[in-house]
């Protein structure tokens, strides 16, 4: 069916097959699959160019549920296949959505040499403060003296903070939003998506289950008021800033290699000078 | 040629589009040829930042239709092993080569050893199935590198180039390489709507459709359905599994490949595979000249083992010296064959060092 004759969420879910979701009621990372749907639906991307890769996690799971081209691989090496993927089919929208303990504990290595590195690759990290899928463990973005189940006197790790970390190692494009701002996450997606380069866009999001229940005594709802008060689009002291952090041109890893070919080809000459000019 | 640079050449001629790097003696020959060669033929060639990650990206390329590898050594391989299992499982092609050095742990980087053997069959955690080449010369290097992404194309199976730093540094001249057939994956033809990546009725090996290409499925290393979903039906994990051992065990003939050498009047047959058998090549010529009936089998594949050959031999041979550099690893599984019906003795080095052919020569004697 055409796209135009359905409504995207059900154009670009398998919304016949595979529902209901693995998660967990009140949960956010299906607001920030809902939001990731309406970023691709904005730029119209046919169901076949684009590709969404997760690691291990409840986030991993996402890829089940939408229409694309989807894997589900090992627990924080979603970028490294992701990597291989889009060198191998250039022309794809390649999108890699992660937990945090996915994207950055056992992935921190994958994550910062994907930035370092720059292939156009959208990441999309739902930050849910914790290991959702293992039952509340405290994950890097645990923040300091909050309780976890193998935390039970508070959590004495430094929290990562994910955005400065994929601007450190060099991200073209690094966003961050939260689960109440879905209007956000549908922009910054598409956003991420557009910009030639590795995109971050980290999403906090409720896991009301675990961490909600152990490290804040709050349900979904009151995450979520918790999200919409203590964010902000503006830096402000003791809020989180929301909001596109970086946005920059680098030359981008695929059209660096793609040089190397035609450089290795014999055409050394000629490239040289159209990458002086650029 | 060298050993390492034959087995890029095999990769060249078969039809590599991408190469996934990490940097490891006794095996960056093979990476620094790719790196040179791969751009000159539109091929991929990328340093990642570990061994998980090159497998990895090997696994994501082949996937977008590349006939992908990565070469690496023990801490390397130790590393690939959850990966390795993600490609058995989800049946997407793509060639590890293991050149295998002395270990454990860093164990000494420049020694050759053959320790990886049992590794290389249960590494990765699991139940799966697995082929593993071994060669013994240079030319070999390059046939069996062509062989091993031959069968990874046709069973859509991660294949295990387990050669070892005696055969990978060693030189020898092999005149003009041969160009060998070359086998590539079966692809979907199918309208979209009736393609599964994973259907069990297709035979042993459904063909693999490409991403991108209006082939929308789910790939996933979680036990999955023929459409590649996740599911926890036994009456859909059974077939799959089934499947998944059959397309290598019911393909033996296909699959296993030994060469025997004056084993039909042999009393002692020699067992022997990659660097190591070159050992007792030299041993059994020297105690033929001095007219003891002995002969030498040698495994080219290592698993699926050569069950029926080693079980066979043992009805015609008085005895069997297994000679390898590691503590026993395919002695085991040669008395495990055997059963007991002839003796199993062995010729073993695991210090980093190659095997001369004198102890061999004394364990001949020795029967
Ligand atoms: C190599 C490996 N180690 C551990 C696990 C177990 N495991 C499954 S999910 C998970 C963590 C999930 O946390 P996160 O990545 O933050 O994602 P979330 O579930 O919170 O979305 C772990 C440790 C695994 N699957 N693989
Ligand atoms: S455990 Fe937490 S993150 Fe996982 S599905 Fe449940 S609420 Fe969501």
């Amino acid at each position: 069916m055409a796209m135009e004759k359905m409504p995207p969420m059900q154009y670009y879910l398998r919304s016949k097959k595979k529902f209901p979701t693995v998660w967990c009621p009140g949960c956010g990372i299906g607001i920030v699959q809902g939001g990731i749907i309406r970023g691709i639906e904005r730029l119209r991307l046919s169901k076949d160019e684009v590709a969404m890769i997760s690691g291990i996690g409840c986030t991993g799971r996402m890829p089940v549920y939408v229409d694309f081209n989807t894997m589900h691989t090992t627990h924080g090496r979603a970028l490294a296949f992701a990597t291989g993927l889009k060198l191998a089919k250039p022309g794809m929208k390649v999108l890699v959505v992660m937990g945090d303990g996915d994207a950055v504990a056992i992935g921190g290595n994958h994550f910062i040499h994907a930035a370092r590195r720059n292939l156009d690759l959208t990441a999309i990290i739902v930050n849910n403060q914790t290991y959702g899928m293992t039952g509340g463990q405290q994950s890097p973005t645990t923040p300091l003296g909050d309780l976890a189940t193998v935390a039970p006197y508070g959590n004495i790790d430094q929290p990562f903070d994910i955005c400065g970390l994929a601007e450190a190692a060099g991200a073209a494009f690094v966003a961050r939003t939260t689960a109440y701002h879905a209007v956000e996450i549908e922009r910054f997606v598409a956003r991420g998506i557009e910009k030639k380069g590795f995109a971050v866009i980290e999403v906090l999001s409720q896991c009301p289950v675990f961490y909600g229940r152990i490290a804040r005594r709050q349900n979904a709802v009151e995450m979520l008021h918790w999200y919409r008060d203590n964010t902000s689009a503006e830096a402000l002291e003791g809020k989180v800033r929301r909001g596109v952090l970086v946005d920059r041109d680098i030359p981008e890893y695929g059209d660096r290699y793609r040089e190397i070919v035609a450089r290795a080809r014999g055409e050394k000459a000629r490239r040289a000078e159209g990458g002086r000019r650029r | 040629m060298q050993g390492n640079e034959a087995i890029a050449e095999g990769a060249l001629a078969a039809g590599i589009g991408f190469f996934g790097a990490y940097p490891i003696t006794p095996a960056n020959e093979i990476g620094e040829i790719m790196a040179r060669e791969l751009p000159r033929r539109g091929g991929v060639f990328i340093q990642m930042e570990d061994e998980i990650a090159s497998l990895a990206a090997v696994v994501g390329a082949s996937l977008g239709g590349l006939k992908a590898a990565t070469a690496t050594s023990g801490p390397g391989f130790s590393l690939m092993q959850e990966n390795i299992g993600y490609a058995a499982s989800t049946e997407i092609p793509c060639v590890v080569i293991n050149v295998q050095r002395a270990g454990p742990s860093t164990g000494l980087p420049t020694g050759p050893a053959q320790g990886d053997v049992m590794q290389s069959r249960w590494g990765t955690h699991g139940d799966h199935p697995i082929i593993v080449l071994a060669p013994s010369s240079v030319s070999e290097c390059y046939g069996l590198t062509v062989r091993a992404f031959n069968l990874s194309e046709k069973y859509r199976t991660p294949v295990i180039l387990l050669a070892d730093e005696a055969v990978g540094h060693m030189r020898e001249a092999v005149g003009d390489l041969p160009a060998l057939p070359v086998i590539n994956r079966a692809r979907a033809e199918v309208p979209a709507e009736w393609y599964f990546p994973y259907d069990n009725n297709l035979g042993d090996v459904p063909p693999l459709a490409n991403f991108g290409e209006g082939y929308r499925y789910h790939v996933t290393g979680l036990f999955h359905d023929k459409s590649g979903f996740p599911t926890e039906r036994q009456d859909e994990i059974e077939p799959w599994m089934e499947r998944l051992f059959h397309k290598i065990e019911g393909n033996l003939d296909d699959i296993v490949q030994v060469e025997e050498e004056a084993v039909e009047d042999a009393e002692t047959v020699l067992i022997s595979y990659g660097g190591a058998a070159r050992s007792a090549r030299h041993a059994m010529n020297q105690a033929r000249e001095k007219g003891v009936r002995v002969g030498l089998l040698r495994l080219l594949t290592l698993w699926p083992f050569a069950a029926a050959k080693v079980r066979s031999l043992s009805q015609q041979a008085i005895r069997f010296i297994v000679v390898e550099m590691n503590r026993g690893q395919m002695t085991l599984e040669v008395e495990r064959v055997v059963a007991g019906r002839i003796p199993v003795d062995a010729v073993h080095r695991y210090d980093g060092q190659l095997i001369n052919p004198h102890p061999i020569m004394k364990a001949i004697e020795e029967a």
